[in-house]
């Protein structure tokens, strides 16, 4: 039998129908919507007098128009009255739709990327799908996972299935081991420096290899929430006793007999030796460190102790153009260092890095000390909230000069209103850095959670490694 | 979905990389239907709402455009779909570009909307048609695959049959499941018995 990789597996046993060889009906497993699409979809399925095919495999959170502040004063603490009327249609008709609801206040309510696997909803060998690109996430328990438009996710509520051309499949293998100051947020950065956002384009990306294998499960569903920055559709790492043990007893988890079941399946999910790949990438992840992007996309990336690329010396006239435009836009220089840029602002949290393993990296840079800027936590779902207030971790923070508030996508992509000011720097524990992104005119700087909290020290951008050993 | 067979229009030469979809709707207009002005908001126009004169979208040379043409990666980003509703919206009704965000490429495969990859040489060479002749005109030709303008081209392109004739056609992906329905129950049956937790 020919050796097969992860994804084929996956694919082969969602395939509904194949057409012309090539575009597959493909079975969706979960399908994961936001407030911020919710209504476009229902709005869809009425205008086409559709109904939900099974309505108990939606899954429906509220989380990116949620505000960060004020959390117990319920709806009525939502200022913009837009923004309450969205959430509430989706807790609402939600209900009503008789999908899986997890409104504003719901003890579970968080950032889907966060909660779906927190709760055991997310697991090996499922095909995800969401109306967010960073459901890519999801992959990181051996899953295929990628978001879709709101046309799209119509057609999987109608008919829980979706058509997808056949994946292309790319491996991409990390060597050694992570050093101690670099973070599963450093790689990921890295891995998209070396190969370019459109470097997985188009592709299935399998992550293996040592350096994996040694992430815990929070650190490989950051990797993973970051494929679709280097234009994969989705990331995956196959699922091992790290993943069984994390969903073992979690509320979704299947449980009893069928644990059973479902771990002798989950045993069977990994690339077959000598499975081929589209293509293949290496990287040592032992010469990862402290990472910051300095531009407008996420290529634009350099070691946060390096100077800022010169555009002259840069021999592609598309990427020269692209850098010269990102300087403007950031208000930096050629040769500047990234580490002497002061900040206004710092943001930790997001679908990327706002659970607990996130939190924990940053509250060990910032105890004892103070934030030079405003800064605030927003931690990636109530569940997250509630564990790090056990671990007095909000307290550290608070300490520390920092706001602690809710959770939601909050200040990563702003459509909450948490935003910054035309002008403004952040160092940022979100995904993404493009023009206007935490507002109009915004700066952002996207690193791993230990180099925010660094820089909020600090005042300007720094690694958590360079606060302690001052040069 | 309206059926798409020809287009020779007037083109707008956006010479950028890297457009990305919170450039092309970004985040704040998310919440209320789209709107004419949606499309490139933020460089289209000043934040007291008069335009900005030396963005090319705004210059009356190009007025009347159906096509645009820009670099790689086109439409980077998120899922949001606002992000190429936002280009109807605006009159376009064909990206031609070097690459696209693969997201932003199947959304607008559902909306009628032609995303073109062309080779650099060729986007070059179209980039600076334009920029010599603005109004040229530019014929995107779905049967046969080609792209051409004056003396540029015919540049071939290569499009996934199935989406080919749902956009000859006009039709939809869920016109095209309906097609396909029989197959669904079946599946389902055969699956939850393998896999009862999942149901």
């Amino acid at each position: 039998m020919q050796p097969k990789t992860l994804v084929d597996k996956i694919w082969a046993r969602h395939a509904v129908s194949v057409l012309e060889g090539s575009d597959t009906l493909l079975y969706v497993d979960r399908c994961l919507l936001h407030e911020g699409f919710w209504w476009n979809v229902v709005d869809a399925l009425r205008a086409r007098n559709l109904a939900i095919r099974r309505p108990s495999n939606i899954i429906a959170c509220a989380d990116h128009f949620v505000p960060t502040t004020d959390r117990s004063s319920g709806h009525a603490g939502i200022a913009d009255e837009r923004r309450r009327e969205l959430i509430l249609r989706l807790e609402n008709e939600g209900r009503d739709l008789g999908v899986q609801v997890i409104g504003m206040m719901d003890p579970r309510q968080g950032i889907l990327h966060v909660v779906a696997p927190e709760t055991g909803i997310t697991q090996p060998g499922m095909v995800i799908v969401g109306s967010d690109s960073h459901t890519s996430t999801h992959g990181a328990l051996g899953a295929i996972a990628f978001g879709i438009g709101t046309s799209e996710a119509t057609h999987v509520l109608a008919t829980q299935t979706l058509w997808q051309a056949r994946p292309r499949t790319m491996r991409i293998t990390v060597d050694g081991r992570l050093a101690p100051n670099a973070t599963a947020k450093d790689l990921i950065l890295t891995i998209i420096a070396r190969l370019g956002i459109s470097g997985g384009a188009g592709r299935f990306v399998e992550y293996a290899g040592p350096a994996i294998e040694a992430l815990s499960i929070d650190e490989r569903l950051t990797v993973c929430n970051m494929s679709i920055e280097m234009g994969a559709r989705a990331g995956l790492v196959a699922p091992d006793e790290k993943t069984f043990a994390y969903l073992a007893g979690r509320p979704n988890a299947p449980n009893g007999a069928d644990w059973e079941r479902a771990l002798a399946y989950w045993q069977t999910l990994r690339s077959d030796e000598g499975a081929r790949f589209d293509q293949e990438a290496r990287i040592d992840g032992s010469a990862v460190g402290p990472m910051a992007t300095w531009g407008t996309s996420l290529d634009q990336t350099i070691a946060i102790d390096q100077p800022i690329p010169d555009p002259a010396i840069e021999s592609d006239p598309s990427r020269r153009h692209a850098q010269e435009r990102s300087l403007a836009y950031m208000g930096l220089h050629p040769g500047d260092r990234l580490c002497d840029v002061p900040i206004d602002y710092v943001f930790i949290g997001s679908c990327t890095n706002g659970r607990l393993d996130d939190l924990r990296e940053a509250a060990e840079v910032v105890r004892g000390r103070h934030s030079a800027v405003p800064a605030f936590v927003s931690p990636g779902s109530r569940a997250v909230k509630r564990a790090a207030e056990a671990e007095g971790l909000d307290r550290v923070f608070v300490d520390a000069g920092f706001e602690w508030r809710d959770s939601g996508c909050s200040m990563c992509a702003g459509a909450n209103g948490d935003s910054l000011q035309p002008g403004q720097r952040c160092a940022a524990t979100s995904n993404r850095n493009f023009p206007g992104r935490q507002g109009p005119g915004s700066r952002t700087h996207v690193m791993s959670p230990a180099s925010a909290a660094a820089s909020a020290i600090a005042g300007r951008i720094a690694s958590a490694h360079r606060l302690k050993t001052p040069a | 979905m309206t059926p798409f067979r020809l287009l020779d229009a007037a083109a707008v030469p956006l010479d950028e990389a890297n457009i990305d979809t919170d450039q092309l709707a970004p985040g704040r207009f998310l919440m209320r239907p789209v709107f004419a002005e949606l499309l490139l908001h933020d460089r289209r126009f000043e934040r007291d709402g008069t335009p900005r004169r030396d963005f090319v979208l705004n210059d009356p040379a190009y007025a009347g455009a159906e096509i645009i043409v820009s670099r790689r990666n086109f439409g980077v980003g998120s899922s949001r779909e606002f992000a190429v509703l936002a280009l109807p919206a605006a009159g376009f009704r064909c990206v031609i570009a070097v690459s696209f965000g693969d997201i932003f490429y199947n959304n607008c495969l559902q909306n009628g909307v032609l995303p073109v990859v062309l080779e650099e040489p060729a986007v070059d060479a179209l980039l600076q048609a334009l920029r010599a002749y603005p109004g040229l005109h530019v014929s995107v030709d779905l049967p046969s695959q080609t792209v051409a303008a004056s003396n540029c081209g015919p540049y071939p392109f290569s499009i996934n049959a199935v989406r080919k004739r749902c956009f000859l056609e006009g039709l939809d992906d869920i016109a095209l499941t309906d097609r396909h329905s029989e197959p669904i129950a079946a599946f389902e049956a055969n699956y939850y018995r393998a896999f009862p937790w999942l149901t």
